[in-house]
């Protein structure tokens, strides 16, 4: 076999070059305007973000006091005060709500990764998970109005908690499923070449493996659920007081920059930006812890 | 060996134990949905008695008369999240484009990502604050310019009325945003790319193979992402209920105020009593069969083109 390669493709005719040239000329012109264009929206996109976060800072900072943490609201025209009562009351909501989700969750998704990979009820129960974690956050604060407050005939932290782990256990679901199929299959057999059990090896290969993958997913859901404010705002409704008891109404940070946001009084409306500020500091805080586990895992 | 052995029945003991509470837990997740499926529809049933399917054309929304109709608010949700995906593809598909097609060196690409995921975080009530503090003292002044210069038009109709479908909707758009940029990402990054190399080293720019090759292919991945944020932006509620209005009536002006399932109910639920609740549950209801029907159409698309929903 020869080693030069002859081709023999016919010459396109001369005169369509200069056509070809014109065209091409264009299409590039063209090409990078649509560059521009996408450049610009980008960039437009990002104006709003930054202007969320200056005003956030600004003028949650600008009036920020550090006995706003630990004291109660102010009433309507009352000067000083602060949201400790709200603060604690997001911890509670949050505790309570993950709680209630993450044993649930991490029970489905082992269901669905160890014990029933790519069977029919898998797919019915994925399916339900990626639905449930499309259903609007306020019908949850229904769903539990309508079974706990109207039969307790009360608002209550329980009630609010239990409306946030609704929408937590969908995130913890999926995200667990998600680091469980990372986890490799060898693992899993040679535990059972070696006598384990199925639980055994759940519990004592798999899980541990796959485990700072799962706190990511529960810190997102946790981040997701303190912002929260739909499903709360008629289930653990809002008080000026500290909580005292699970079935108590409690204030927390979204209800009480809901409630302050819109009112004549200036005080209040700073401390609605400075509980911004906080809320926003919490979710970016937990946001970027849950990044930071799940890179040192990988 | 008798030890053994009865370490060896405990431990098949819980193991059958553990597998049946794995079971439980995942179909407690179905019964869950159907739970509330069910909890919603039962709770609405002596509105529907009352009122049956002529609640969704009734227009007034009277509470003093214990009279309910959903129209206005019906209406409200629609469009107010079709103004918002109309205003959030053109932004999130170019997002989407910016950081899929060879733009940016990985790093900056990183960073962009985070911007987008920051964007994500933020909670919807501080969107809604921002909103009043920022977006409604811009779009007040425009929308009285364009109904005093194009007051013809039935869009412009009505001088705005501070908080309104156009401040509400746009501050919805920034919101599914994310949704938008990251899902069209993931279907153009489906895009082969044997394909792209192909066009490219056959003289194509960048933007004939992005126009002929990566949008035809990802189009239905990016009609699912619209799909499903449709179905975002007509459950979201806080930044609604504090730019929108509350006003339970039609009117074809972007600037005039009006109403929306979700933040009617955020703003009634509290102190609603009798048939009012009843009243409220019936609208739950529409509104869970709105954005789950909707968001089981969009997870068929997705599913179908192999995108993958990213729960952020």
């Amino acid at each position: 076999m020869s080693a030069t390669l002859t081709v023999d493709a016919p010459v396109p005719a001369e005169p369509r070059r200069m056509d070809l040239t014109r065209k091409r000329r264009w299409r590039s012109i063209f090409s990078r305007g649509m560059d521009i264009l996408v450049f610009l929206f980008t960039f437009a996109a990002i104006i709003p973000l930054a202007s969320v976060l200056y005003m956030v800072i600004s003028r949650g900072a600008g009036n920020f006091r550090w006995s706003m943490l630990w004291e109660l609201p102010p009433s309507a025209g009352e000067d000083g005060g602060g949201f400790g009562n709200a603060l604690v009351g997001t911890l509670i909501l949050v505790t309570i709500g993950a709680v209630a989700s993450v044993p649930i969750g991490v029970l489905t998704a082992i269901f669905l990764t160890e014990y029933s990979l790519g069977s029919k009820s898998a797919r019915i129960i994925r399916f339900t998970a990626k639905i449930l974690s499309g259903v609007p956050s306020i019908l949850a604060g229904v769903f539990i109005f309508g079974v706990m407050v109207v039969a307790t005939q009360k608002f209550s932290v329980l009630a609010g908690g239990l409306a946030l782990s609704i929408l937590m256990l969908p995130i913890i679901i999926l995200a667990t499923e998600e680091a469980l199929l990372r986890v490799p299959r060898f693992l899993r057999e040679a535990s059972l070449a070696l006598g384990a059990n199925r639980t055994q090896t759940v519990l004592r290969i798999t899980l541990p493996a796959a485990g700072p993958t799962i706190i990511t997913g529960v810190m997102l859901a946790v981040a997701r659920a303190a912002g929260e404010t739909a499903p709360i705002i008629f289930t653990a409704l809002f008080t000026n007081y500290w909580i005292s008891s699970l079935t108590e109404p409690t204030a927390s940070m979204a209800v009480l920059i809901y409630n302050f946001s819109s009112v004549p009084y200036d005080n209040m409306v700073n401390m609605a930006w400075s509980a911004s500020l906080v809320l926003i500091v919490i979710v970016l805080v937990t946001n970027i812890i849950s990044h930071l586990v799940a890179n040192r895992s990988m | 060996m008798w030890v053994a052995n009865k370490r060896a029945r405990l431990s098949r003991r819980f193991d059958t134990l553990f597998s049946w509470a794995t079971f439980l837990a995942g179909w407690g997740t179905v019964a869950l949905l159907a739970w509330i499926a069910l909890e919603v529809g039962y709770a609405s049933l002596p509105a529907f008695k009352q009122f049956g399917f002529g609640f969704l054309i009734g227009t007034d929304w009277d509470p003093v008369d214990d009279h309910y109709g959903a129209l206005p608010l019906i209406y409200g949700t629609l469009v107010s999240a079709a103004l918002a995906l109309v205003l959030s593809m053109p932004l999130g598909v170019a997002i989407a484009i910016f950081l899929t097609e060879d733009y940016l060196p990985p790093k900056v690409r990183g960073f962009f990502k985070f911007l987008v995921e920051l964007l994500a975080a933020i909670p919807s009530v501080i969107y809604g604050l921002w909103g009043i503090y920022v977006v409604i003292p811009i779009t007040t002044p425009l929308g009285n310019w364009l109904n005093a210069h194009f007051g013809w038009i039935p869009l412009f109709s009505t001088p705005s009325s501070g908080p309104g479908f156009f401040p509400a909707s746009f501050v919805l758009a920034i919101m599914i945003l994310p949704t938008v940029a990251a899902l069209s990402g993931a279907a153009l990054k489906a895009t082969p790319l044997a394909l792209k190399e192909g066009a490219a080293a056959l003289g194509a720019t960048r933007w004939d193979v992005i126009l002929q090759i990566s949008l035809p292919i990802a189009a239905s991945g990016i009609f699912g992402a619209a799909v499903l944020a449709l179905g975002r932006a007509m459950g979201e509620t806080m930044a609604l209920a504090m730019l929108i209005g509350n006003n339970n009536q039609i009117n074809p002006s972007l600037f005039a105020s009006a109403n929306t399932i979700a933040s009617l109910l955020a703003n009634s639920f509290g102190e609603a009593t009798g048939l009012q609740v009843a009243a409220l549950m019936y609208l739950s209801f529409i509104l869970m069969a709105l954005t789950l029907g909707i968001n089981a159409i969009a997870e068929v698309i997705l599913e179908r083109t192999g995108g993958n929903i990213r729960h952020i």
